[in-house]
């Protein structure tokens, strides 16, 4: 800073002021989106609690929940980034399968059932998203193709490429040890890896984008583009980075789902790119760009998953979860939109 | 008359078919306040963004204190000494004032956490409040988002934010353009202060008591080139809107280096 407006004000002054104009934080707290969506969350489990007090309420239904959540979890941390760029990734899924067919061959053509092979087949996993990442960034910033068509496109490369590769059919060998460790080893015999590796790349990645330069670079890139390139900001790297920080994650995701099932499941992550994008949607990112939280994405990814869960265990049909959910993520919008409206009449 | 600071010398820029800049010359002399006007389409914010880095000129020379500089992003210009107050002001409107004020410079956290790209947003925030209050920019509450504020707070933290950091020379393009009377006098006010504190200020306005109120000088664009340049003083407001308007040509004060009007210039 020059010192050309800025003298020194008294200091006893400014910390009165401080005091006037900062926003008290139990207040930014309830007027946060993510509390909400994290109140609907508390509020579905005490519904089922209650219907169903021994089923719904124990570690063992938690555990579950949790586990079929884990790998939507990794997707939807990458997911929360591109769409706080005011972008979208409908390659989550196929990318997932693909790194998970590459990094079985890979495991498989080593052979072996040690810590080496599983490491091997992790990098394999995680280059192979971080390549289709790179290709979407690289397609996004310097091609300046709408991101909803350069990841459709993607889409459909990566998952024809798992097929070529397999020739349709999954691969149903991983080392054996992969299974019985990340695959259903828990913690403490208590929490399962899988879970705890979620959870920790959502901690790592939320504090990331709330502390980080790079995370200010995200917000203001999706919140106004051209502002940020005339701040200097070097926004076509930042997007890049973050498409390839969303394909990485795709990437150990495939590698999880990999440990989990056994096998790379090739047909069976369809709608894994909407799903993580109506996680992170729920969980009060706005798809228009400069608003998010890593929180709000966690608890968007647990009301499909306790939804799913509660239902069956209280008797309801299943498939009601679909619609459900579907009506939270309108809400969600809607209540995004309304924000928006709002600030916009000032 | 000292050298000038910055010098652009025929700039041309297009954009597709329309030539914006048509070899459009331009002088900013040390601790001034100087008035670009023109009409509308003249070509004002073009040469400003040309000069702040935003549009690469497709011909020209910009001497910086004598010296040819290039100027190819805005990073360049600010390594200059160079910053601007846009039209569109250029604020992240999901982020808060001081995250606008410091953004592309953040503040990193000390020792171990900074190294990590941690940001220090306590510290920005309170050196951000210090400047706005030294700016007499009032805001309530500086980690609001800036899409919660009026226009004349947005403008506030645009200007602040410009002053804060130039060493040499603030573009403002039209800065009071969706301000009230109260908010346009802080703004005039604050562009004679930074000019007495040793800035030279470029205005962009359409407002000739504006114009005529603060300004040292006046340079007229008209099509993309300049045709008249006064001193304040010297001149009336009808000769300066004759001037922009084409009534009146050939006004130039230095007619050494001036431009025809309509002159195409490779």
């Amino acid at each position: 800073m020059t010192d050309v407006t800025t003298t020194p004000a008294d200091e006893p002054e400014v910390e009165a002021e401080e005091a006037v104009r900062e926003v008290p934080f139990w207040q930014r707290l309830v007027s946060g989106s993510a509390t909400w969506v994290g109140l609907i969350l508390v509020g579905l489990i005490v519904v089922f609690s209650l219907l169903k007090p021994d089923s719904f309420l124990s570690s063992a239904n938690f555990r579950n929940i949790a586990t079929d959540a884990a790998v939507l979890l990794v997707l939807a941390t990458g997911m929360t980034y591109v769409i706080i760029t005011a972008g979208i990734d409908l390659s989550v899924g196929a990318v997932l399968v693909f790194s998970g067919v590459v990094s079985a061959k890979a495991m498989n053509a080593t052979g072996g059932n040690d810590w080496g092979v599983i490491i091997l087949g992790l990098v394999v996993a995680l280059a192979a998203g971080f390549g289709w990442g790179l290709i979407n960034g690289f397609l996004v910033a310097k091609g300046r193709i709408p991101p909803l068509i350069v990841t459709l496109g993607t889409l459909g490369m990566s998952l024809g490429a798992a097929l070529v590769i397999t020739g349709g059919v999954d691969e149903r060998e991983v080392p054996f040890k992969l299974i019985t460790t990340i695959g259903i080893g828990r913690a403490f015999n208590q929490i399962p890896w899988l879970v705890i590796i979620a959870f920790a790349v959502a901690l790592v990645f939320g504090v990331i984008l709330a502390g980080t330069r790079f995370g200010r670079y995200t917000y203001a890139v999706g919140s106004n583009e051209e502002a940020a390139r005339r701040a200097g900001i070097a926004v076509d790297l930042h997007l890049i980075k973050v498409y390839a920080l969303a394909g990485t994650l795709s990437g150990l995701a495939g590698f999880l789902s990999l440990a989990r099932f056994s096998t790379t499941t090739i047909g069976a992550h369809d709608t894994d790119n909407l799903q993580a994008i109506a996680a992170v949607v729920i969980g009060g990112t706005s798809l228009f760009g400069g608003i998010g939280t890593m929180l709000g994405t966690v608890f968007g990814v647990f009301i499909p998953a306790v939804l799913n869960n509660g239902f069956i265990i209280v008797g309801v049909q299943a498939f009601w979860q679909q619609i459900a959910v579907g009506a939270v993520l309108i809400g969600a919008v809607y209540l995004d939109q309304l924000r928006r409206r709002s600030q916009d009449q000032r | 008359m000292p050298e000038p600071l910055l010098e652009a010398r025929g700039i041309v820029k297009s954009f597709g078919r329309v030539r914006a800049l048509r070899g459009a010359n331009f002088d900013v002399y040390p601790k001034e306040v100087v008035a670009l006007v023109g009409d509308n389409g003249a070509g004002k914010s073009t040469l400003v963004k040309s000069l702040a880095g935003v549009h690469e000129p497709d011909a020209g020379e910009i001497l910086f204190e004598g010296r040819p500089v290039t100027i190819h992003s805005p990073l360049d210009a600010r390594r200059l000494g160079i910053e601007t107050v846009y039209q569109d002001l250029a604020l992240a409107a999901e982020l808060d004032a001081g995250a606008n004020m410091f953004l592309g410079r953040e503040v990193m956290r000390p020792g171990l956490l900074g190294k990590l790209g941690f940001i220090d947003k306590q510290a920005m925030r309170a050196q951000s409040r210090e400047a706005f209050d030294n700016l007499g920019v009032a805001l309530q509450d500086t980690s609001a988002p800036v899409a919660t504020m009026s226009g004349g707070q947005r403008q506030g933290i645009a200007v602040s934010r410009a002053v804060t950091w130039a060493s040499k020379v603030v573009f403002m393009d039209e800065p009071t353009a969706a301000l009230g009377v109260v908010q346009t006098r802080n703004v005039l006010d604050l562009i004679t202060r930074v000019r007495d504190q040793g800035l030279a200020v470029v205005l962009i306005s359409h407002n000739m008591p504006e114009v005529f109120e603060v300004a040292d000088r006046i340079e007229v664009l008209r099509l993309g080139t300049r045709v008249a340049r006064f001193r304040r003083g010297e001149v009336s407001m009808e000769d300066v809107v004759g001037a922009m308007t084409g009534a009146i040509t050939h006004d130039d004060l230095d007619r050494r280096d001036q431009d025809t009007p309509g002159e195409v210039t490779p």
